[in-house]
């Protein structure tokens, strides 16, 4: 993969917490307006590696580069306006409304006025397909309407990473599949990276260019590659397991 | 396992803790200190709704339990005083008391078990459901965006509550004195005669400081929360527990300064 369009590197990253490191060893490149899949069983550390992706934990060891900025205190400030993040609950700010919640970022970064704010949010919310819930508090609104809304709140700086932990998680195949679709408009449209954290095979064929499939026994990542070349190509046992659903060759 | 190395773990656990209450404390002053400089940043409106829970809500309550405290004060002492027939003097005492030291203190335990809990809980439910974590990726510090403004608020909140609670406790006393035959024009009087502005004002000033010691455990507690079951219960038990330590320490550490200081007469 060419370097310059390289915008997440991983070199020899030690994944965990002090004293309890998960995974180790963990090498991989995010190419710009790839869609990046974590993958791998629950409790894998998918989810703690992105903590570290993220700058909520720093790594154990290796080296973690996003944007070309390694996360550090003189790089966060910076790093936190170039990525927008979506949780597994959506963590929306339950005494906003959804409207309130996309335009946190705006207020607190930017210099925009209420109105320009407002319009911005609205083109967000109306992105995710959801201008007519603006005004709703985000309890009165579905699962997976709580996670197009935390997409569009991701958006609201014009990040140029938007990872996602989990976002099929909970939702019925109909809103998972929207989800999915979404995703893929918001990439073609945007240009955005998205690195996701799933476990869904549906999701993973449909919107993954590339995953990096991690094995809790194993304590590190196994493989790495187009989802469809994994499952036909790999001569990994745990591999060819996970997608075919558990069942095992032969 | 053995005791040894428990001792070593349960040593190193504590100070890690204590570590990141320093840091907590530490982060909040430095916000609270740039206040200031930075007012766009201070989000008025989450102040306002905390004052609002904190301080209107809790007025008929704290006042309820400051009248009640006034009665059972009025009553005690009046038993005793009336052996010398002196009962008149109650007020003087009353007014003392209250000003002071039970008015603070009442206030701050009311706060502590209404707002500080309520404190925890609010941010150990939003630690839980991953708000705290999308603050921190957002480039919004916690502390900034959820204590500074609770913080504030509980510190504005306190002499407002406890200028009711003292009201109502006088007002306690009024009601029983005036059973044992003590015209109230003499116990307002008396009032009036031994409550100096200055003891007003130190009661006040004491009240702002709990109120601070509750909100800033409150949130602690709360930005603490583990994600377990039982998390954000432990999180607001703690809370009110720390408080009430802490307002009893410290106003027992105050009242130490100001004998020291030969002020007790204040």
């Amino acid at each position: 993969m060419d370097a310059a369009e390289t915008i997440i590197s991983l070199s020899h990253v030690d994944a965990g917490y002090p004293g309890a490191v998960i995974l180790r060893d963990v090498n991989f490149n995010v190419a710009r307006g790839e869609i990046f899949i974590l993958l791998g069983g629950s409790g894998c550390g998918k989810s703690t590696l992105l903590k570290h992706m993220i700058g909520l934990n720093p790594v154990l060891a290796g080296r973690l580069v996003v944007a070309g900025m390694e996360w550090g205190p003189k790089t966060r400030a910076s790093l936190t306006r170039r990525i927008g993040v979506m949780y597994q609950s959506g963590a929306l700010f339950g005494s906003m409304t959804c409207l309130e919640n996309v335009m946190l970022p705006l207020e607190e970064f930017t210099r925009l006025r209420r109105k320009e704010r407002v319009e911005r949010a609205m083109e967000l919310l109306g992105a995710v397909e959801l201008a007519d819930a603006a005004d709703k508090m985000p309890s009165e609104i579905s699962g997976g309407m709580r996670k197009r809304v935390a997409i569009a709140r991701a958006m609201a700086l014009g990040p140029e990473v938007v990872f996602l932990d989990e976002p099929s998680a909970g939702l019925d195949p109909v809103t998972s599949c929207a989800l999915d679709d979404l995703i893929l408009r918001l990439r073609a449209e945007r240009g955005m990276t998205f690195v996701v954290v799933t476990h869904e095979l549906p999701s993973i064929f449909k919107i993954a260019d590339r995953a990096a499939m991690f094995d809790k026994a194993r304590g590190g990542m196994v493989a790495l590659g187009a989802p469809q070349a994994l499952k036909d190509g790999s001569d990994d046992p745990f591999v060819r397991r996970f997608f075919n659903r558990g069942e095992t060759d032969g | 396992m053995g005791p040894l190395e428990r001792l070593g773990r349960f040593a190193a656990r504590k100070s890690g803790e204590i570590g990141d209450h320093v840091a907590f404390l530490g982060e909040a002053v430095c916000e609270l200190v740039m206040l200031p400089f930075r007012p766009r940043r201070f989000r008025l409106g989450d102040c306002a709704l905390a004052f609002e829970r904190a301080a209107f809500d809790g007025l008929a309550v704290t006042s309820g339990v400051g009248f009640l405290l006034g009665v059972i004060l009025a009553f005690q002492c009046a038993a005793a005083l009336q052996m010398f027939a002196v009962e008149v003097y109650v007020s003087d005492m009353l007014a003392i008391a209250l000003f002071r030291e039970l008015g603070p203190i009442i206030t701050a335990i009311m706060l502590a078990g209404r707002t500080g809990s309520a404190f925890a809980a609010e941010i150990g439910t939003m630690k839980v459901d991953e708000e705290l974590d999308a603050l921190s990726t957002m480039g919004l510090p916690p502390v900034r965006f959820l204590v500074l403004p609770r913080v504030v608020a509980a510190v504005l909140a306190m002499p407002v509550l406890t200028i009711f609670a003292e009201l109502a406790g006088l007002v306690g006393g009024a009601i029983v004195l005036s059973a044992m035959r003590i015209p109230t024009e003499v116990y307002w009087a008396h009032v009036q005669n031994i409550s100096t502005t200055w003891m007003i004002l130190f009661g006040l000033g004491k009240a702002m400081f709990f109120g601070a010691l509750v909100g800033l455990i409150g949130c602690s507690a709360g930005i603490r929360t583990k994600s377990t079951a039982d998390g954000v219960g432990t999180a607001a038990t703690s809370a009110v527990v720390g408080s009430i330590v802490a307002i009893a320490v410290s106003d027992g550490v105050i009242a130490v300064i100001l004998y020291v200081w030969g002020m007790m007469g204040i």
